[in-house]
């Protein structure tokens, strides 16, 4: 019993050393910059160094149950519906997955708010609460939506082994033809909210599922078709977005 | 102390909103839909506790620590006073006198890139599913090249004032022609890289960096230039991805080429060796 409590002990120990070699670039960085450019002390130094160690602990936690909870549920869920075979009950698995992950994203929430002020102050939308509340409720729905459309776009081309770049390529040729039309104050948004939909939960979770079908499905490859989620759900936002400016 | 635990279970509850809806598909499906018990239910739960844990302490500490440092900074390095040395500079500004934010844009995207924990599964699950012959560090190194490039390119475009477009657009068109030359089991996981580098530590610093800098050069709009860096750190490491696979794959190539070619030579004087005996 103690032996056991020591390995996982050294485990995590390990893992903690690991967590803090992928911080130490941050913490150069910040350094380098306050003390040798910017020549400022560093406000708070007790709060700075409490707040690295929790960053360190918890980057530590979160990939230790990645590999216990994450990984492992999207994977034995794609084999199931692999297994189970109904294509619709799976793209509707896709679709929620996306759409559910998205729809509560604070990033996306942030955006969401600073875009109705920007349609506010150019005069699209009532400069009131009211229109700002609903405007931004309705960009919501709009990128959660392109979301979920993406992941049952991204699954559907994993079960009937489409090429990656037609798709991608389509994808941005919609890009481009929307920047033409779409109002200028809405493109940096629009080219934003691709970035900031897809979270810190979502990605695990996603590229499981996908690398699961791939490897569960009879001629496809993992990594060839496995991977490519993310890329469909971070291009959508963008075409959806300036719709959505274009619309309203 | 219990200041702190309050501020502590706030984080821990909004995290537990957060994972809420995910949970909720995925029971919904596994029981309603699969009918199946889930493998492994008691190892799962205490997964999924870790990374809600994990993901609490990991924002709190951010929060704490590191975002009111990088937006401070952000601030201090785009100050009229910083840059120009005067508090109301009247005169044209030059883009080279922004120097230092492209270097801390680099640097930022650089570093926040590194510590990126979804970035992290997504190499993890590539080193597995390619058998380890794509490197965790190769694959993280290679997307935080393309985002602290991307990133300071965008910090130039908001100080030069161009259209935003025109540079997203001009990397469509990289990428669509790396693709084709690209070896064709990297380009996925090249697409992914793009959207996952850019989550929980980049997208708060790298946009107080942009509303910083586009509040203080004259003649920007912090409403309309200040977006953008975003969309330049998740186009970026497409194509230093598909970079860093080419750039691999030839260097193999020549390798493999070279030991062909010795041992010609090799068999050759080997030939002519013997034909002396």
């Amino acid at each position: 019993m103690t032996n056991t409590m020591l390995r996982s002990l050294k485990a995590l120990f390990l893992s903690l050393l690991n967590s803090l070699r992928d911080l130490t670039p941050i913490i150069l960085v910040i350094a380098f910059f306050q003390i040798v450019v910017l020549q400022q002390p560093i406000p708070d130094l007790i709060g700075l160094i409490t707040g690295i160690i929790f960053v360190l602990f918890g980057l530590t936690f979160f990939i230790y149950g990645l590999e216990m909870g994450l990984f492992p549920i999207g994977e034995s869920m794609a084999h199931a519906f692999a297994k189970k075979g109904s294509v619709f009950w799976l793209l509707l698995f896709a679709f929620s997955l996306g759409f559910g992950t998205t729809v509560a994203e604070p990033a996306l929430i942030a955006v969401a708010a600073e875009s109705a002020q920007i349609a506010a102050n150019g005069g699209i939308i009532e400069n009131n609460e009211k229109a700002m509340n609903s405007y931004a409720t309705g960009l919501r729905l709009t990128v959660a939506f392109s979301v979920g459309l993406a992941i049952l776009i991204g699954v559907l081309r994993i079960l009937k082994g489409w090429p990656i770049h037609y798709l991608i390529i389509g994808g941005y040729i919609g890009v481009m033809i929307m920047t033409i039309f779409a109002p200028k104050s809405i493109i940096g948004i629009a080219y934003d909210s691709g970035g900031v939909t897809t979270s810190t939960i979502t990605v695990p979770l996603v590229t499981a599922l996908g690398v699961g079908l791939a490897s569960s499905i009879k001629g496809r490859n993992p990594m060839v078709d496995g991977f490519g989620l993310i890329a469909f759900a971070s291009l959508t936002p963008i075409i959806f977005v300036m719709a959505y400016g274009m619309v309203i | 102390m219990l200041a702190w635990l309050i501020n502590f279970s706030g984080v821990l509850l909004s995290t537990a909103r957060d994972i809420l809806p995910i949970l909720g598909i995925l029971l919904g499906f596994q029981f309603f839909i699969l009918k199946k018990p889930i493998p492994n239910l008691r190892r799962v739960i205490i997964g999924f506790i870790y990374v809600l844990v994990g993901l609490a302490l990991f924002l709190q500490g951010l929060d704490q620590a590191l975002f009111p440092i990088g937006r401070l900074m952000a601030e201090q390095l785009t100050d009229p006073v910083f840059i120009h040395g005067v508090d109301n500079f009247t005169g044209t500004i030059k883009w080279q006198d922004y120097f230092w934010v492209y270097i801390f844009a680099i640097a930022i995207g650089f570093s926040t890139t590194i510590a990126e924990p979804s970035l992290m599964a997504v190499a993890m699950k590539a080193n597995q599913v390619s058998g380890g012959s794509i490197g965790v560090w190769g694959l993280r190194i290679a997307v935080a090249i393309g985002v602290a490039v991307g990133i300071s390119l965008g910090t130039f475009r908001i100080v030069t004032g161009y259209p935003l477009h025109w540079f997203i657009i001009t990397g469509y068109f990289i990428v669509v022609i790396q693709t084709f030359f690209a070896p064709k089991m990297i380009v996925p996981l090249a697409y992914d890289s793009g959207g996952v580098t850019t989550s929980t530590v980049t997208v708060p610093l790298v946009a107080a960096l942009g509303l910083g800098l586009a509040e203080t050069v004259p003649g920007r709009n912090p409403l309309m230039d200040g977006f953008g860096l975003i969309a330049f750190a998740s186009l970026f490491p497409i194509i230093s991805v598909m970079a860093y696979a080419q750039i691999s794959q030839f260097i193999n190539l020549r390798r493999a080429k070279k030991q062909t070619t010795n041992k010609n030579i090799k068999s050759t004087s080997n030939q002519g060796a013997n034909k002396e005996e």
